[in-house]
């Protein structure tokens, strides 16, 4: 994607707000939105819309965890490490997900297919061990378990199992 | 239950069962539905986000609480509920059911306790210990129709409060009502408002706090969800009882479907007068704004939330001033958790006497909880504060599943502590909770069986916590981390003599210095879990052992010859192949090929699986 685009679409997504610094948070997480990421231009046309310094935007995306500013992967797996998730074995589907991967939580494969994200609760404690991958849930998970879906959008066949 | 007399049928698509395909079977029934000529209505217990431009037919309801078995289905007014409901089975209900009026036996929900399958939902161990106060309207109700809030009371209590109540007596009868701050302070409510009352200024405001941020909880996100009307109305009394016209509604960006149910119920409170300019005819104006948090932990600290929806990074300044007298953009400001505005219209509506005959004398009232971990029927449970441990472990919540031995429950979150079996005859409440180390926190309640060590499990919140922190202040941000090393040496078999004392003695450092909450609650899953489970500390560091097979360096399994019944079942489940055995005969596990990670001894249902 070229520049100036990404530049004249974070204005669109800015100017659904007003030109008050509070504003900074909400800007950014649709920004997030779009792209999963926070581009370095849509940061700079963000400052000057606002009038936030940029060293201030800087510092508020890399506070908040919801912010990223490298791209991620084309399929983003979220593994819960809730505490029920946490003590039902979550640790293990890490330990799953690097032998059939290779990519530590944080991380994008080679091949841009996946993003592995350590999260801390996704409300579903009742299926711990949880996961989701883009928008779907998978549950009670075991490394077998885990395998088998791994596999599946790998072959592309359920990217979008909803 | 419900006594309209039309044939309903509610769908629970709470979190926990949307994650279970409830809006497959949702859509299946509406399906079915629409190739009958029946009049039924369809109501799913939470709205999907995507179906946002379905046809206005739709009623929608929220979770119902017993997650475990879902999705749940409950039939009206034959209240009938089922369990587990697959879309394959939305066929049978309807013909059966819908139709008939008969019962599909198979889908019943069978009581452990009372030993028999059960029809009425209400009739449930589960549900018959509880009292739904906040939860009133959770999960029979569609958040997306007012008009299903104003039929149950909805916005009474705001015109009983605005036409037939002067400012100070909303406030006296909340302070009469001893509702405390359900967010984790307990802090008395009504104590709050009148500071912010009297506080000097005009322009004030009102921010309910929707950053609910402890792993393992999911109290508020159902409130948002399933009745997000009460939210509001609780805000707008308050606006009205100490003369504010903004609110803000702080809800975390996480929480998609609560974000857009609070938008909506925002959408048609305005329409009917219920917020905005001169509310019900009155010369009161009040809005509220929704703002979404950023997934930090320390902003459901109400300093940084503050901060952070000024636009900032949320930390925390140094108190007083408090937010009552100077918050939100300076400015005078009331901030509540979601479930304690949830507790006002029915306080103004129902008396304060009401309110205090429920619940104990110090903490009058229920209190929501997320029951979770090791523990029969996770769910989400509402009972009156006194209740004890036991009560709402063993019989609400079914006991440990597969014969484990209960260890311990935490509360509070991270800021919490573990409270160990000897206390389970414990009353639920603000201050036997704190007084045992541990505190009421918003309600997360994690129960932890002799498979859970005690050591990693303080490890696991103090990692959160140094995640957390927001390194404003030394103590929390560099008292935090060392402590999270020397467990983590300690559960990686580099624990040595001295380290328990070096931990409490840090511990109660950070307790005594830190800046905010975060920092101050920090250190109580360690030291309530080094006063209560000592031995297991230090058999990690004297004996390198973890007894509940936990700590990877310090575990080896193996096979109690004298119980093995050489079943298999540990040799299919082990993810590596490591244990190997003839069938009926005794089984082997290879520690070459062991990875520790437990399974096998998780799913030996003779308990043959042993740490060396």
């Amino acid at each position: 994607m070229d520049l100036s685009q990404i530049k004249q679409e974070t204005l669109v997504v800015a100017s659904t707000y007003k030109p008050e610094p509070r504003f900074l948070l909400a800007v950014l997480q649709d920004i997030q939105r779009k792209y999963k990421y926070l581009p370095k231009q849509s940061l700079e046309v963000v400052s000057e819309y606002l009038d936030v310094p940029l060293t201030k935007v800087y510092g508020v995306v890399t506070f908040y965890k919801a912010f990223s500013l490298t791209p991620k992967g084309e399929n983003i797996i979220k593994v819960c490490d809730g505490t029920a998730c946490h003590i039902k074995g979550s640790m293990n589907l890490i330990t799953e997900i690097k032998a059939v991967l290779g990519i530590d939580p944080g991380q994008t494969t080679a091949d841009g297919k996946f993003s592995l994200e350590i999260v801390n609760c996704i409300g579903s404690c009742a299926l711990a061990p949880v996961m989701m991958i883009n928008e779907s849930y998978y549950g009670k998970l075991t490394p077998a378990k885990l395998r088998a879906v791994l596999e599946s959008y790998r072959e592309g066949g359920m990217v979008d199992a909803k | 239950m419900q006594s309209s007399k039309r044939l309903t049928i509610l769908v629970c698509c709470g979190p926990g069962c949307i994650a279970n395909n409830s809006m497959q079977v949702y859509e299946a029934f509406k399906k079915h539905i629409a190739g009958s000529y029946l009049n039924v209505e369809v109501a799913m217990t939470v709205e999907c986000e995507c179906d946002k431009e379905s046809s206005p037919a739709i009623k929608a309801t929220g979770c119902h609480g017993l997650c475990e078995h879902g999705p749940l289905v409950t039939i009206l007014p034959h209240d009938i509920t089922y369990i587990k409901v697959k879309v394959e089975d939305v066929s049978e209900i309807i013909e059966k059911t819908v139709l008939k009026g008969e019962v599909v036996e198979r889908l019943l929900y069978t009581d452990k306790i009372q030993k028999k399958k059960l029809v009425k939902r209400d009739e449930w161990t589960f549900y018959r210990k509880q009292k739904k106060v906040a939860l009133r309207h959770v999960g029979l109700i569609d958040p997306g129709k007012i008009d299903e809030y104003l039929e149950r009371d909805g916005y009474k209590a705001l015109e009983k409060a605005l036409k037939d109540m002067t400012r100070s007596e909303v406030i006296e009868e909340v302070k009469k009502s001893g509702l405390r701050g359900r967010g984790g302070g307990g802090f008395p409510t009504g104590l709050k408002w009148s500071f912010a009352a009297q506080a000097e200024g005009t322009c004030k405001y009102v921010i309910c706090n929707g950053d609910e941020g402890d792993p393992g909880a999911f109290m508020d996100r159902a409130v948002l969800e399933g009745d997000g009307h009460a939210v509001l109305e609780g805000m707008v009394i308050c606006g009205y009882a100490i003369g504010v016209d903004h609110g803000f509604l702080y809800i975390r960006d996480e929480y998609g479907l609560a974000v857009e149910n609070m938008k909506r119920a925002i959408v048609a409170a305005r329409e009917r007068g219920f917020l905005g300019e001169h509310i019900l005819g009155t010369g009161f104006s009040f809005d509220v704004e929704i703002v979404r948090g950023g997934g930090a932990f320390v902003c459901g600290e109400e300093m940084s939330l503050i901060r952070s929806i000024e636009g900032n990074t949320g930390e925390p300044v140094p108190k007083p001033p408090y937010p009552a007298d100077k918050g939100l953009w300076g400015k005078p400001t009331v901030i509540n958790n979601v479930e304690t505005w949830t507790n006002v219209p029915v306080i103004i509506n129902k008396g304060a006497d009401y309110f205090r005959s429920i619940g104990t004398e110090n903490s009058p009232g229920t209190k929501v909880f997320a029951l979770v971990g090791k523990v029969n029927n996770t769910g989400l449970v509402e009972v009156p504060m006194g209740t004890t441990l036991r009560e709402i472990i063993f019989e609400i919540g079914g006991g440990i599943p597969k014969g484990r031995k209960f260890k311990a429950v935490q509360t509070g979150g991270p800021s919490g502590g573990c409270i160990p079996e000897a206390k389970l005859d414990l009353p639920v409440d603000f201050d036997s909770l704190t007084a045992e180390g541990s505190m009421m926190g918003s309600g997360g309640m994690i129960v932890v069986d002799d498979r859970t060590c005690m050591v990693e499990f303080a490890r696991y919140y103090l990692k959160f916590l140094s995640e957390e922190s927001c390194g404003k202040c030394v103590p929390c941000r560099q008292g935090i981390k060392t402590m999270l090393e020397i467990l983590t040496d300690i559960c990686e078999g580099r624990g040595q003599e001295g380290d328990i004392d070096l931990l409490v003695e840090i511990g109660q450092m950070v307790q005594e210095a830190s800046l905010c909450a975060l920092g101050k609650s920090a250190p109580n899953p360690v030291l309530s879990n080094i006063a209560n489970f000592r031995v297991e500390f230090e058999e990690h560091i004297k004996n390198k052992r973890c007894p509940a097979g936990v700590c990877k360096d310090l575990t080896a399994f193996y096979i109690d010859s004298k119980i093995c019944v050489g079943c298999a079942v540990c040799a299919k489940r082990c993810p590596v192949g490591a244990i190997s055995g003839d069938k009926k005969q005794l089984h082997v596990i290879d520690q070459g090929k062991c990875t520790k990670c437990g399974i096998c001894m998780d799913n030996c249902q003779f308990h043959a699986v042993r740490v060396k």
